[in-house]
């Protein structure tokens, strides 16, 4: 198959443009790019939140699809789960039962008692492969690199299946090389919203990055290429406001308009919103044993989220260090509704924001949300008090 | 019928054999805090009480004592206290109560726990890592999650020999290697594998009886309620796992079963409709949730919350005593393995229950406080449908907090549920004839 251009509406557009098509892209329940990948013969793998190793989907030429909800009601979704869920898990079962997305693969993780349930329901409904990948929960184990590599060769073996070809290490080489530049145009992106935050607002650069889950990455990475540089030359006016950093969304993802409502009192000058497209924090290493060195990097060179226990990463302690780096005012702690993990977390994060004495405002959101004004007006006075004291 | 003398010292030991052992587990762990002794916290599936025995560590289940205080009443204290210290009413209750418990100094109704020195626990289920993080930061000690992969998709369980069994079982081993010296440290006993032989022993003895004493249920009339009985044995099952105590209690429990089915002795119930359980039971209303159905004919013959919540001790997997690591690993991954088909994949287990225990209905019972078990409920009940002509029933409450568990929603279900069964058996009947 010759690779689809998926998603070619922001190319010659000025930046505004590209931020504009890039944020209808991510509210567009059609998923026109998926589609276009589809028609042109190619095939799609699906895996859900948090961190996913793209690099083997990708290496056998399919398209990873990250599966973190939708824009949609959960009409069919509904009867196939039990009243008190997050909204993510009823979403993204919906895309597929409604044929908004079509899938030769489905893989979910351990990351909460909810998602693990996916692989049951989705393989209940559909004939293709759905599965546990189980990436290592004791990640402090002396043989957890071995473990996970030998996990990353099975899920290795089942793409394998599916595509009807090898996954070579080469191939996987070549992968590994378009997803380091994508990680490395992020690690610009987060550095350009850190250092010169009136530049870019959380919503901006969230559109941005979050098309990554939906087009192939060498598409990402053009566009990235392209917008970064418009970014740096655009004159805009600093304003007097709160640099705050976003916490909550390594999961189910507030909707963009939330994210703009923050933006209109607050500088975001870090988060965690899709983190498991920036869980490696470097460039995995492209020679040697490419599975070896995928399961290094998710092990010893990524980031934190409260789905991953890790006794060298406490997460209380990790959000302060990234406060600190971010050089923060305050913090915005937030959980999507019913999230287990993120709901307990909450109460860790703001007992340690307390004791450090680092502002901070506690707020639950749903993806499908739709009015926040009433959040608006809490963070606006959250804001004031902090600027005013 | 008047009950002969064997009747009168077999029947009804085991629950009162079990009432008495859960006593004096309790008297020993109040005994433990009043000590100031530290303690081993663990979770039911996965305990891996066998070995921590070895190091002579006092053994807390927080989930047990956590539900503990729903059935006696008074969990809505606990569940405010937690909430009052910033976590949410969406959250796990057993966590909520047990985060009461410990701000209450390990004071619960039944007496008083002593504080954890070390806390292991698997990853059967997400929130028991969640859950040690709070006694990590609360008392500083040691946590110790043992990943243990489950199967990847349903029935694609793999085998001793199968590349990818070995990758996972070369893991867990080399998890509980690495875990040993922090027992010892923890603890200041050395290891000593001759102990976990024994121990290992006893629990050879509990799983080959727990597996009988479920298959006894196949008797008609059913020989114990899953639900209401088979509650108490699985508190002793876990409580005293690789103890000599939990080994005689369930050589005992075998006895009577067997005695029960040969004399065609079963429960209190006038036992018309045979039920499976799936979910975890309505703590809040214990008693009177079982009663709901026992009072329409109804008894619990099977159930998936013996399974899991017995770590899957229910394969009746037996340790290989010549190779103990090795075979604890082994029964560790295939066992805590079963646990988590029970909660995900439980498709063909359910229809194997239905089968083997000749069930007229399903009981769903998803709760609020937990996604683990609930999560897939509603759609495993669409395929069990599709696989089996057998009625169901879906009621939603909780295990651990009465503000979502409404009785009188529940009995008009019920009573709908059974008014479907009647009626289902009547033109059976009127087809047969």
């Amino acid at each position: 198959m010759i690779a689809p251009v998926t998603f070619p509406d922001w190319q010659g557009r000025a930046l505004d443009d590209v931020i504009l098509v890039c944020r209808e892209l991510l509210e567009d329940d059609t998923y026109p790019t998926v589609r276009r990948w589809r028609e042109a013969g190619g095939t799609v793998a699906g895996h859900f939140q948090v961190y996913f190793p793209e690099e083997i989907v990708h290496a056998a030429g399919m398209l990873p699809f990250k599966v973190r909800g939708g824009p949609v009601e959960p009409t069919q979704a509904d009867s196939r789960f039990g009243s008190y869920l997050c909204s993510i898990v009823k979403t993204s079962l919906e895309l597929v039962l409604s044929k908004r997305i079509e899938l030769e693969l489905f893989v979910t993780h351990p990351i909460c008692d909810a998602a693990r349930n996916l692989a049951a329901v989705w393989g209940r409904n559909f004939p293709y492969p759905c599965q546990i990948l189980y990436l290592p929960q004791n990640p402090n184990s002396g043989h957890s690199a071995t473990y996970l590599r030998g996990e990353y060769d099975r899920l290795r073996r089942t793409v394998e299946a599916v595509a009807g070809h090898a996954v070579t290490d080469d191939a996987l080489r070549v992968s590994l090389a378009v997803f380091n530049t994508n990680r490395a145009l992020l690690r610009e992106l987060y550095a350009l919203k850190r250092d010169t935050p009136w530049l870019v607002a959380a919503d901006e650069a969230y559109a941005l990055m979050a098309v990554g889950g939906l087009i192939p990455r060498e598409e990402h990475n053009a566009l990235l290429q392209t917008a970064l540089p418009l970014l740096l030359q655009r004159e805009v006016r600093r304003h007097d406001r709160v640099r705050v950093v976003f916490e909550g969304g390594f999961c189910e993802q507030p909707p963009l308009d939330l994210l703009r409502a923050i933006a209109r009192s607050c500088y975001v000058v870090d988060d965690d919103l899709m983190i498991g497209l920036r869980w490696l924090l470097e460039d995995v290493p492209v020679n040697g044993d490419p599975l070896g060195n995928l399961a290094e990097a998710y092990l010893e060179g990524s980031s934190y989220s409260p789905v991953q226990h890790d006794l060298r990463k406490p997460k209380e302690t990790m959000l302060l260090e990234r406060i600190r780096r971010a050089d923060a005012q305050a913090a915005i702690v937030t959980a999507a509704k019913m999230c287990e993990p993120g709901l307990e977390e909450q109460v860790t994060y703001t007992h340690a924001l307390e004791e450090a004495g680092v502002p901070f405002f506690v707020s639950e959101f749903e993806e499908n949300m739709s009015s926040f004004e009433s959040l608006e007006i809490q963070l606006e006075t959250f804001v004031e008090n902090l600027l005013f004291d | 019928m008047a009950m002969d003398t064997a009747d009168e010292t077999i029947v009804g030991r085991g629950n009162a054999d079990g009432a008495r052992l859960f006593r004096e587990w309790f008297a020993g762990l109040t005994a433990a805090a009043e000590a100031g002794r530290g303690s081993a916290y663990v979770f039911v599936m996965g305990s891996l009480a066998e070995l921590l025995r070895t190091f002579d560590f006092p053994i807390v289940f927080p989930e047990i004592n956590s539900l503990q205080t729903a059935v006696r009443r008074v969990a809505h204290e606990y569940l405010n206290e937690a909430e009052d210290h910033g976590y949410s009413p969406d959250i796990c209750g057993y966590v909520k109560a047990d985060v009461a418990t410990q701000l209450r100094g390990g004071v619960l109704p039944m007496g008083r726990i002593p504080k954890p020195s070390i806390a292991v626990y698997t990853n059967a289920c997400n929130t028991y890592i969640k859950w040690a993080e709070i006694w990590e930061r609360m008392y500083k000690v040691p946590v110790v999650t043992l990943d243990v992969p489950g199967s990847r998709a349903a029935g694609g369980q793999t085998w001793p020999g199968d590349r990818d069994f070995e990758n996972d079982r070369a893991y867990v081993l080399a998890q509980l290697k690495e875990l040993i010296p922090v027992l010892e440290r923890v603890s200041g006993v050395p290891f000593d594998i001759d102990r976990l032989r024994e121990a290992m022993g006893h629990a050879n003895t509990m799983n080959t009886m727990w597996k009988r004493v479920l298959e006894l249920n196949a008797a008609r009339p059913s020989v114990f309620n899953a639900l209401s009985d088979g509650t108490i044995f699985l508190g002793v099952a876990n409580g005293f796992r690789g103890a000599p105590e939990g080994a005689q209690y369930f050589t005992d429990l075998v006895e009577e079963m067997e005695y029960k089915s040969a004399h065609g002795i079963g429960t209190l119930t006038d036992e018309r409709y045979r039920l499976l359980f799936i979910g975890v039971p309505c703590y809040p209303i214990f008693r009177r949730f079982t009663e709901m159905f026992t009072e329409l004919g109804g008894t619990f013959v099977g159930s998936t919350y013996l399974q899991f919540a017995s770590g899957g001790a229910n394969l009746g997997f037996t340790y290989d005593l010549d190779r103990p690591l090795e075979s604890l690993a082994e029964g560790l991954l295939i066992g805590v393995r079963d646990a988590m088909d029970n909660m995900f994949f439980q498709t063909d287990i359910l229809v194997k229950m239905v089968d083997d225990l000749g069930a007229d209905g399903l009981v769903y019972h998803p709760i609020k406080s937990c996604r683990t078990v609930s999560t897939g409920l509603a759609d495993n009940r669409r395929a069990l449908m599709a696989a089996r002509d057998i009625p169901s029933l879906f009621i939603e409450s909780d295990m651990m907090d009465r503000r979502v568990v409404s009785e009188a929603q529940l009995k008009n279900r019920i009573d709908a549920f059974f008014e479907g069964l009647a009626s289902r058996r009547a033109q059976a009947t009127l087809r047969d004839t």
